[in-house]
């Protein structure tokens, strides 16, 4: 799992040691990097941000599945392994 | 309470990057236009939607009328009607005391509905259909020629009169810029306007009474129109002292920049355009050095752009959200180049309605229409912008409302926030009605 191999700061500093490349993630970004890596799915981290958020669970999952989006061409994420 | 929403983000650190984001994101916002709220306009008028400022139009007019007339005793603003002919921003800039510029039959028609006058009319462009040219030389426009055989139509209107014609050349010249416009009006380091006067001098039907000379457009060298005053002048002497005319009007055309971002210039409108005071300046440093004390022609100015661009908005609505395979962030906005014809040459000022929680990221800005070319821009540096939010995109006053196209969706409305801050309809929003209006089916397709 690519996402086991990230640095990740509570200020929202991403590290990858393979590429070396830095990344900053805002703070919802920084609470679905913590779920991924905690093992939750897409859609049980849109029923926590609806809750926190008081977003719909439509909208969080559509912000959360562009986020994987953005994560993927940077090559921190894989559709099906996470 | 919860805790407040942003869309979740990532971005890769650039060095250098993140340094601006700060100062460049306060810039964004605007949430009204001269008082009146971006939301309230969209909310009663629709979006998108173009918004015109009363204020700033007079505003810029007075301002550049009298920067000139205070470097200069005789100046006249003659308003450009292919920059915007919308009826009410025309009337404003005539009720500042502006005269009116066409170069075409519609325009010439156009500026005659409106009441000018036809004395109040310079009439410019390389085709007059001879019909308005008579209606014009009947109703003693002042005439730019800029061709050979447009001399030919004036003086069989002329044998038709039974009057000399007074009439402008066009001159087209090096003045140390590129591109350059030579095509129009007649050269004059080739010797051609000479040779030109020549011929009309032995035609005995015209008369030349003035001289034009629009070098192009969006010119950031303010030298250059020193240089065409200087060359102006010099041709004037000449014609007057070979042929006998007076020359009455040196007219240097449009030209003018606005603070917009030309695509390829690096530097922001703020550093790269120069200050409208420098080409006064030169202007008038090349006319008084070079002309008889108490002889002083009328200097006319075709500005259009530098007036009105900075008093036009478009606000927009982002419809949909994308990810380009790239990884970049897309917006598909409901207003695109159908509207924004000047987009493929200028790098809009883009900002948003309200404040945006979250880090600029660079983005691509889409049309509605579905061609490829409908960018609106193709790197703007934005907060994540969730669907529903409103932009506001500047300066976008001059050619946009006259060369936009009625091409895959209809023109939207165009309002006037009026000095007293009320909102007029300048324009309304195309309908259907409106398009299908002057088409016919044959009968066999009925
Ligand atoms: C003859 C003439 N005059 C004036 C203008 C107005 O130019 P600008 O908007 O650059 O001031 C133009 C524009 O092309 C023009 O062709």
């Amino acid at each position: 799992m690519k996402l086991k191999r990230l640095a990740i700061s509570e200020e929202g500093f991403v590290f990858d040691p393979e590429t070396g490349n830095s990344y900053t993630v805002n703070e919802t970004g920084l609470l679905i990097l913590k779920k991924l890596r905690e093992g939750l799915s897409p859609e049980e981290i849109a029923g926590i941000m609806s809750e926190e958020y008081g977003i719909s669970r439509e909208e969080a999952l559509r912000d959360i599945q562009d986020f994987l989006e953005a994560m993927a061409r940077f090559g921190l994420w894989e559709e099906k392994y996470g | 309470m919860k805790k407040p929403y942003q869309k979740p983000t990532i971005l890769k650190l650039q060095v250098g990057f993140l340094r601006e984001k700060k100062s460049s994101l306060s810039r964004m916002v605007r949430q009204e236009i001269d008082g009146v709220p971006v939301a309230e306009l969209v909310e009663k008028f629709g979006s998108p939607l173009f918004v015109f400022s009363e204020k700033r139009l007079r505003e810029q007019f007075r301002y550049l009328k009298r920067l000139f007339e205070g470097h200069y005793p005789r100046v006249e603003f003659s308003w450009s009607y292919k920059t915007n002919y919308l009826d009410a921003i025309c009337r404003i800039f005539h009720q500042e005391g502006a005269t009116a510029e066409v170069v075409s039959n519609f325009e010439y028609e156009k500026a005659r509905r409106l009441g000018v006058p036809g004395d109040q009319i310079v009439f410019n462009g390389p085709y007059k259909p001879k019909e308005i040219l008579r209606q014009a030389v009947l109703e003693g426009a002042r005439i730019n020629v800029d061709s050979l055989d447009e001399i030919l139509d004036l003086e069989e209107i002329a044998r038709e009169t039974g009057e000399k014609l007074r009439i402008g050349l066009r001159v087209n010249m090096d003045t140390g810029i590129y591109p350059r416009w030579d095509r129009f009006g007649f050269n004059l380091e080739s010797g051609e306007v000479l040779n030109v006067a020549r011929r009309i001098a032995a035609g005995g039907k015209l008369e030349v009474v003035g001289l034009h000379c629009h070098q192009g457009t969006f010119i950031l060298e303010p030298e250059a129109y020193g240089r065409a005053a200087e060359k102006l002048v010099d041709l004037s002497q000449k014609l007057e002292n070979d042929f006998g005319w007076t020359i009455e009007y040196l007219d240097l055309g449009g030209g003018f920049p606005s603070r917009n971002r030309l695509k390829g210039l690096y530097l922001p409108p703020e550093v790269a355009v120069p200050p409208l005071s420098e080409y006064a300046e030169k202007i008038a440093r090349a006319l008084l050095t070079r002309l008889p004390a108490g002889d002083y022609p009328l200097l006319i100015l075709e500005t259009g752009r530098a007036l009105v661009d900075e008093a036009g908005f478009l606000i927009t609505t982002v419809r949909a959200l994308k990810r380009l395979p790239d990884g970049r962030r897309a917006y598909i906005l409901d207003a695109g180049v159908n509207l924004l014809f000047t987009a493929f040459w200028y790098h809009f000022r883009v900002e948003v309605e309200r404040e945006i929680p979250g880090p600029p990221e660079p983005c691509v800005l889409y049309g509605p229409l579905c061609m490829n070319i409908d960018v609106v821009e193709e790197s703007a540096l934005l907060p994540p912008l969730a669907r529903g939010t409103r932009l506001v995109l500047s300066p976008v006053g001059a050619y946009n409302v006259t060369q936009w196209m009625q091409f895959i969706t209809y023109r939207p409305r165009v309002v006037l926030v009026t000095e007293k801050g009320n909102v007029e309809v300048i324009r309304e929003a195309e309908t259907l009605e409106d398009i299908v209006r002057r088409e016919k089916i044959p009968e066999h397709l009925k």
